[in-house]
């Protein structure tokens, strides 16, 4: 091979020696190091981060074209190594408290960030599939982490039992185009794809089957039913690891496949999208309606903002790119913080989750209930808050290329989803205090939750730093 | 070539029927036997078409290991397969219809198959300058230069599939008797044994 070159692979290869390193100490010294193995994962990522920032980031792909490095697959690595760091630093204590405190939970988060990673600078469809298999054995293994619980054992079988289907789509998906065009390269792909006017049938349903086992593991309608069960299932640290990071992925991996490879078929996959798009945003706008539980909640919420990402999709132009970046940079870190306030309802000792237990919380706990007022009214797109300008970008993106039904349907559930949204903070202000919480609230998790409410709001100062990083990393795609 | 489409038909209806009693058979472990038979027509297959290597590792994989593996859980656990079984005679009606829909659309998607224009040329790629070189060479040449990248991926994986079956197995019970090499080398004499003089009648 020709292109032998592991300078792009450096940030992978550093976490890779990172995680295994770790999970030696943890072998040597047992579960009380899992405090230590954490913060040195923390520090870990950061330094990661650092490395990535130190390489260069224009196009280029190495090792027989299996491994792409460009600004989109940077950029999203950046927004997966902050996101899974922000994950870590939430956890820390929570699973000390809930009694699961063994030094593989963050190990198994660092795996779970080097599959996400290869997965977005995959340019090869079997390093996708590897990718995203390190990914979910990862994440499986975390749905269950808390042994004791039934719930959180079912969370696991579920997702596993699914995640193998989606898996199993995917890969016939992906035998139907190799069989078609010949290879598994997402350049030879391209090419292929470009000379031909009009694909075969074939190709079409491998195509089908690849977009039903990424859109399974972005959680989006009509492929979202594993979302609620597994999210309410799951020990609460390892939701908001879920909500915050393996979208962002798996959103990658399809921006990817559709811009690059599948480019010249833009007409056969727009109306997947479109309807994917569809479909969450009304079950992400109703179902959630009648939930008591904040984690199902926050499910359903999820499987509607990935619809209202993917309405930037459809409008298949780097602006849309740009803003589907933006919306999923801006609800990761929504999703962070709101996770930093769910993690700190506890009561005596015990973790609560129902919607009621918020009740009166501006009387019990001012502060905590200061800041899920601003996450919230953010994640129901009320100005000024970031999560405004989210939405603005992706309905934007639609409305100029004509895209009005599904702008409009966008922005008629995003009303709708504002009344659950909303149904939190009166319980929050309006309701009958309900007993106290917990006071201690660590410190990491003051900072998630204090970064993600300085982002939120200052947003607005200057969004254009943001925006316009994400339409030039989202424009790499469309390069060349 | 006569004796090579016998032996392809001999494979592929044991095989099918193999795989058939799989599901059929009311013993489970007579349904693990069956699935044992099915691999080793499959390696047979595989011999056919020029794949010895794949052949071997299908039946040292997974008849050797997985195979095996099965036998043991399914004669170990204490689960009665025929309750199981009770009631999933109902799903066979809409099973089939959706097997058969299925099967129709394979049968028209593979009816029209059509290749991109030069499609010999990308999986030539693949296979360059491999000919009168064995099997398992090939694979070697292949995985450990072009698929460089995946095949350590893939060793990350199992890592992590090892990591998942410790974190969710392993339990710490209390009570549990280990030996722990090092007591047992700093035990002395002293510390255990007590020579006591007994004056006989007394007791002591």
């Amino acid at each position: 091979m020709e292109d032998f070159n592991l300078a792009p692979l450096l940030p992978e290869i550093f976490l890779s020696i990172i995680a295994m390193g770790l999970l030696l100490v943890g072998a040597f010294n047992g579960n009380n190091a899992t405090r230590i193995v954490s913060w040195a994962g923390c520090s870990g990522i950061l330094i990661t981060i650092l490395v990535l920032l130190g390489i260069g980031w224009h196009k280029q792909t190495v090792l027989n074209g299996m491994f792409i490095i460009d600004e989109f697959s940077s950029f999203t690595k950046l927004l997966i190594l902050i996101g899974s760091l922000g994950a870590i630093a939430l956890s820390v204590r929570y699973i000390i408290d809930e009694g699961m405190e063994r030094f593989e939970y963050p190990v198994l988060i660092l795996f779970a960030t080097i599959g996400m990673m290869f997965m977005v600078s995959s340019n090869n469809l079997l390093m996708l599939y590897m990718g995203l298999e390190l990914q979910s054995l990862s994440l499986y293994v975390l749905a269950s982490f808390h042994r004791n619980s039934t719930r959180s054992a079912e969370a696991g079988i579920k997702y596993f039992i699914l995640g193998a289907l989606s898996s199993g789509l995917l890969l016939f998906g992906i035998s139907l185009i190799y069989g078609f065009t010949g290879s598994i390269d997402y350049t030879v792909i391209k090419h292929s794809l470009f000379i031909i006017d009009g694909a075969s049938i074939g190709f079409t349903i491998g195509l089908v089957f690849l977009l039903a086992g990424i859109a399974f593991k972005i959680s989006a309608a009509p492929f979202h039913m594993w979302t609620p069960d597994v999210y309410e299932g799951a020990p609460t640290s390892v939701t908001a690891f879920f909500a915050m990071v393996p979208k962002i992925a798996a959103m990658a991996v399809l921006m990817r496949l559709l811009f690059e490879p599948f480019a010249s078929v833009a007409d056969q996959w727009v109306q997947i999208i479109y309807f994917l798009s569809l479909f969450s945003m009304i079950v992400g706008a109703f179902a959630a309606l009648v939930q008591e539980d904040i984690k199902r909640l926050l499910a359903y919420s999820s499987i509607g903002n990935m619809g209202y990402a993917l309405i930037a999709i459809v409008a298949n132009t780097p602006e849309g790119a740009g803003a589907v970046l933006l919306y999923i940079l801006i609800y990761m870190i929504m999703t962070a913080g709101v996770f930093g306030a769910v993690l700190s309802m506890r009561r005596q000792g015990l973790a609560v989750t129902k919607i009621n237990d918020l009740a009166g919380l501006s009387q019990t706990k001012p502060a905590l209930a200061y800041v899920m007022f601003i996450l919230m009214f953010s994640m129901a797109g009320i100005p000024p808050m970031a999560g405004f300008f989210g939405k603005l970008a992706v309905f934007n993106a639609a409305v100029a290329q004509e895209f009005y039904v599904l702008a409009t349907i966008g922005v008629i559930s995003s009303v709708i989803s504002a009344y659950y949204y909303l149904r939190v903070v009166k319980a929050m202000f309006f309701d009958e205090p309900a007993d106290k919480f917990d006071t201690s609230i660590p410190f990491a998790r003051r900072v998630v939750m204090f970064v993600s409410i300085f982002f939120v709001i200052c947003f607005v100062f200057k969004p254009s730093v943001f925006i316009q990083s994400s339409i030039t990393a989202a424009s790499s795609l469309f390069a060349g | 070539m006569l004796i090579q489409a016998l032996a392809f038909y001999l494979f592929a209806i044991i095989l099918v029927a193999s795989a058939g009693m799989v599901i059929a058979a009311r013993n489970p472990v007579h349904s693990v036997l069956f699935l044992i038979l099915g691999f080793f027509n499959s390696a047979g297959l595989f011999v056919l078409l020029g794949a010895e290597f794949v052949g071997m590792i299908l039946v040292i994989v997974y008849v050797g290991a997985v195979a095996v593996l099965f036998l043991f859980v399914v004669m170990m656990l204490d689960i009665s397969f025929s309750d199981l079984r009770k009631g999933a005679m109902q799903y066979v009606p809409v099973g089939l219809l959706i097997a058969c829909v299925l099967f129709a659309e394979l049968f028209l998607v593979y009816g029209a198959w059509s290749f991109v224009p030069g499609v010999e040329q990308n999986i030539a790629v693949a296979t360059a300058d491999f000919e009168g070189v064995s099997n398992a060479e090939v694979i070697g040449r292949v995985l450990y230069t072009d698929y460089f990248l995946p095949f350590q991926l893939a060793g990350l994986v199992l890592f992590v599939a090892m990591i998942g079956a410790i974190v969710l197995t392993l339990r710490v019970r209390p009570g549990v008797r280990k030996q722990i090499v090092s007591e047992q080398q700093k035990r002395k004499r002293e510390d255990v044994l007590e020579v006591v003089k007994v004056t006989s009648g007394t007791g002591v």
